[in-house]
């Protein structure tokens, strides 16, 4: 088994830094087992199990650092991996930008780990892919899907005192489905730290019923439309824009974050001010870890308030530079949400698109976030409250800014890719050109 | 590590291909990766006990690959060293088929008792698989090679290249870069090694040393006053070289217009971030261009990420047939179209192949992972689609009987299955310059290096920006562009190529993060062409005010 106990973690690691002989010494300890199902054409296609354990010792003369890393865990072999990080250290350049490793840290508990998925097995995930497929099969459509789950801990420890552990599980899903003529497509995902929660067939039938909804879509004109994005839909768009909420690349002129004339935009508003976004590793429903690789404490953080930047994210380099305290980047996000179901939103549209998902996200210009993609695997076109009839799907060419800007209702919650995303109801959501795929 | 975890640890920037894998291994000293690691003859008796082991608990068919994979990678900025990363990888991957379905299981503990427990693994899966097992699996017959060998023909092998000197060349590139105006520089170099031993149970013993080897930069220039900021990619390639590609000889330089240099099979990095930090500059106030058709010129470092996109993946058979539906997507290249032996792909100088053998491309070994010898074969002939890409479990599917000799894994962890091999457009059989395909064009815009890209999950629709465009009126080219992506429907585009210039303009494109299957895999792949002219096609202009 890969996976060590708080003890068991701490005695290695203990052991470890007593043979350190360097200013600083720093130990990440980590193990995890994971295991897998795929599956296409209604049947299974690859499976596998993996396993792994690995330490690593960054050692510091100065600033010369050096690293190096062993997957056995005896005294020699400990004493060796000490060694030669000494050595490299010693070789190796200094680096400019080298922090001292931190002093003991307060974490908070973190709610990552559950024991039943750790106990997944190879029969457990059988099972996942056959009620995918028997389901799909008796609705004359194919699943494609794949099921992924893994447990595992880390650890970390160094020379000033710092020790932190945690252990996480996480199981995550996806299947697309589609109709037997090759005219239909629905997709589905669901992911969780806690498998009790999942539901295979349930989570099928969503995918299923809208691979039959969507065949023989029609093609519609390309435009600025009226969309509701499910989460799934615009958790791609909002993820690259929490990755340019980086402090030295705004400071560096070289961001959307930058400001005419030099600055940031910390403490501007930039888009609609119903958007609330921030990060919080104790949300039950989206917990992460409670420290980061540097062993920083990661704690409740707010990055757009009432459509205000509130924080950038500083590394501890460039946060000593600036003078600021350090704001590590998170795990995970949740934007706020509000009351309307998916049917709510629907209802409440006169004329627009519903969204599936977006995909093969990608940047087009990083000055105005402007990214391109296309929808996939269910795209309705709504006339007066209703769903009228599938349409085509579509590439669009549209910055999260500009969405945000042009939010009209904000839905319900759902866990996505381990973040936390409401239905949107976007107005002139900008689409170029069509698409013959299904 | 996530593909953007290692951007942002690079620097480097979007636009670059770039997945995850490639960091995974252990830091070992550059000393380490000079060791030869495990001896051949106890590769062989390990790879033993997995087969008979497999055989032992029923399985009609069994393969080890036994892989050690080294890396070394050089971060700069500016000027200095972010990291210099060595990594080692080493274990044992054990693939099996029982009750006619696959089971893999994977160990880093490459001893009897380590491998005996990954086989049994690997048979359990397959048993627990095989209930729901639907279409058996079936493998195309294979020759036994015996005991054989291949390795990359490189000159200089990177391991022997000391640090420094590796150093020395980003930060003199960097050095380049600010003086011609830069406002940043962020530039790296990645090695790899892969040393690579497989056996199955059909006989075959194979070991291959395989290397690469990428070199590339981001400049970024900024006005402070308006706020904007442009930036400029090398116009290298990633590689099947070794450190000889570093060696900028003059013989494999060619020249593009406007004072842009290209480079075939060798690169010189300090030239290129001389022209990319004057580019980058001159991007700041380029023209935005005017939205609608234009003749497009493509310069193979551009057109091969275009190659890679709408005609190496719908071509993979595995999409063709729904194996990566859930992920990647499926192919509107689907069978009927290919039975009817007519389906115009593109206009008849349109001629397109694989190849697993090409010297210097990333795709080159002598064997595949699983143990297939490699060749090279059409996909698209005068226009018409020949052909796809499969694999031994595949090819009956396609009424074939022969493996095309392209199934990779991108390590010992990670079960092997089929892979794009390199996919190339043929040059052009008249003699014709890159100013040959500039001096008809009424109007029109040549695109060197690569962008933005993207494209539909049957890969129909796409859209493709570069690195740098130049606007061509009447046969001339009259200024820098910017806010160019052009978006085409993929049987339109190959059926409006209208010239291609010939073999000695003939480059290749790579990228070391093409990406496919559930868990992820990337695999290293390159396209070559000459510069190809494409007719009317439709532009569009990407600037947004905020």
């Amino acid at each position: 088994m890969a996976i060590y106990t708080k003890e068991e973690a701490k005695q290695i690691m203990e052991k470890a830094l007593s043979f350190s002989t360097a200013d600083t010494c720093e130990i990440n300890l980590s193990g995890s087992e994971s295991g897998n199902i795929r599956y296409a054409r209604n049947t299974v296609s690859t499976a596998g199990h993996r396993s792994n354990q690995t330490l690593v010792v960054q050692s510091s003369f100065g600033k010369k650092s050096g690293t190096a890393t062993i997957d056995e865990f005896d005294d020699e072999s400990l004493k060796k991996v000490v060694k030669r990080a000494e050595e490299l250290a010693k070789l190796s350049p200094e680096n400019p930008e080298f922090m001292a490793p931190l002093g003991p840290q307060e974490y908070d508990k973190s709610i990552t780990f559950k024991e039943s998925t750790a106990k997944i097995t190879p029969d457990y995930r059988a099972e996942v892919a056959n009620s995918s497929i028997g389901p799909a099969a008796a609705k004359n459509v194919t699943a494609a899907g794949f099921f992924n789950d893994s447990s595992g801990f880390s650890a970390m420890m160094n020379s000033n005192g710092l020790f932190a552990y945690n252990q996480s599980t996480n199981a995550s899903f996806t299947v697309t489905m589609r109709s037997n003529d090759g005219t239909g497509s629905g997709w589905v995902t669901r992911d969780y730290n806690d498998v009790s929660k999942f539901n295979a067939a349930e989570a099928s039938k969503i995918a299923i019923d809208k691979a039959v909804m969507s065949k023989e879509a029609k093609a519609i004109e390309p435009g600025k439309y009226t969309v509701i994005l499910e989460p799934a839909a615009s958790v791609g768009l909002l993820g690259n824009m929490a990755f340019a909420f980086n402090a030295r690349t705004a400071d560096e002129g070289r961001s959307f974050m930058s400001k005419e004339g030099g600055g940031t935009k910390l403490g501007e508003k930039i888009v609609d001010e119903r958007v609330n976004i921030w990060s919080d590793p104790l949300n039950p429903d989206v917990p992460t870890g409670t420290w980061n690789g540097s062993g920083q404490p990661l704690k409740k953080t707010t990055w757009i308030e009432n459509g205000v930047v509130k924080n950038l994210a500083y590394s501890r380099f460039w946060a000593q530079k600036k003078g600021v305290d350090p704001v590590p980047f998170p795990n995970g996000f949740i934007m706020q949400g509000g009351d309307a179901s998916l049917e709510d939103l629907i209802k409440g549209t006169k004329k627009g698109i519903l969204v599936t998902r977006l995909w093969y996200i990608r940047s087009v210009d990083p000055q105005t976030l402007l990214y391109t993609g296309l929808t996939r695997d269910g795209t309705f076109y709504i006339e007066n409250g209703k769903i009228k009839h599938p349409v085509k799907n579509f590439r669009f060419n549209e910055s999260p800014i500009i969405m945000l800007n042009n939010l009209e209702t904000l839905g319900k919650q759902v866990r996505i890719d381990g973040n936390l995303v409401p239905y949107m109801k976007i107005r002139d959501f900008t689409f170029t050109s069509l698409s013959d795929a299904v | 590590m996530k593909r953007r975890d290692f951007i942002q640890y690079t620097g480097l920037g979007a636009g670059a291909l770039m997945m995850p894998s490639l960091l995974l291994g252990n830091d070992i000293s550059a000393e380490a990766l000079l060791n030869p690691g495990m001896d051949i003859a106890i590769k062989k008796r390990m790879a033993d006990v997995a087969l008979n082991t497999a055989k032992s608990l029923g399985a009609t068919y069994a393969d080890a690959r036994i892989g050690r994979y080294l890396n070394q990678y050089v971060f700069t900025r500016e000027d200095k060293v972010q990291n210099v990363v060595n990594t080692e990888s080493f274990g044992i991957g054990i693939r099996v088929i029982v009750n006619g379905t696959w089971g893999f299981a994977s160990t880093n503990s490459v001893n009897e008792d380590g491998i005996k427990k990954a086989t049994d693994q690997a048979v359990a899966i397959a048993k627990a698989n095989s209930k729901i097992q639907k279409e058996e699996v079936k493998l195309a017959p294979v020759a036994s090679h015996g005991e054989v060998s291949w390795k990359t023909p490189i000159k200089k092998d990177f391991k022997d290249v000391p640090v420094s000197e590796k150093v020395d060349l980003l930060l003199s590139a960097n050095a380049a870069a600010l003086k011609n105006g830069a406002n940043y520089v962020n530039s790296g170099l990645f090695m790899v090694n892969e040393q690579k031993y497989f056996a199955s149970t059909d006989g075959s013993y194979i070991d291959q040393d395989v290397h690469r080897i990428w070199p590339t930069f981001t400049v970024t220039a900024i006005d402070k006053s308006t706020g904007k900021f442009k930036s400029r990619q090398a116009m290298s390639a990633p590689m099947g070289m070794g450190y000889e590609y570093m060696d900028g000889l003059a013989s494999e330089k060619l020249k593009g217009p406007e004072g842009l240099n290209l480079y075939r099979n060798s690169y010189d990095i300090v030239e290129d971030a001389t022209v990319a930090a004057q580019q980058a500059k001159q991007r700041l106030t380029a023209k935005s261009v005017e939205a609608g058709k234009y003749d497009l010129v493509l310069e193979p470092n551009h057109l091969g990420l275009t190659i890679h996109e709408s005609v190496g993946h719908p071509l993979e058979l595995d999409r063709v047939l729904g194996y990566e539906a859930n992920y990647a997507g499926t192919s509107f290249a689907t069978l009927d179209k290919w039975k009817t032996k007519n389906f115009k792909y593109g206009s008849e100088i349109v001629n397109l192949v694989a190849d697993k053998t090409q010297v210097g491309s990333l795709g080159a070994v002598g064997y595949d992972d699983e143990g297939v010898k490699t060749k090279k074969w059409d996909l698209v002939r005068n226009g018409i689609l020949t052909n796809y890409q499969a694999i031994r479990d595949q090819v009956h599917m396609i009424d074939q009987k022969e493996s095309h000799g392209c199934c990779y894994s991108q390590s010992w962890n990670d079960v092997q299955f089929q892979r794009m091999p390199n996919v190339s457009l043929e040059p052009g059989k008249e003699k014709y310059s890159i100013d040959d395909m500039i001096k008809d064009v009424e109007k029109g815009i040549y695109i060197a290096g690569r962008g933005s890209y993207s494209i539909d999950q049957q890969r129909y629709n796409f859209q493709f920006g570069g690195t740098v465009f130049y606007e061509i009126k009447n046969g001339k080219i009259v200024g820098m562009l910017d806010d160019v992506a052009y978006q085409s429907n993929t049987q339109e585009f190959w059926n409006s190529c209208a010239k291609i210039c010939d073999k000695d303009d003939y480059r290749m494109f790579g990228s070391f993060f093409d990406g496919k299957g559930q868990p992820s895999q990337i695999s290293a792949v390159s396209h070559g062409s000459s510069t190809t002219r494409f007719n009317g096609v439709n532009v569009i202009n990407t600037g947004r005010k905020i």
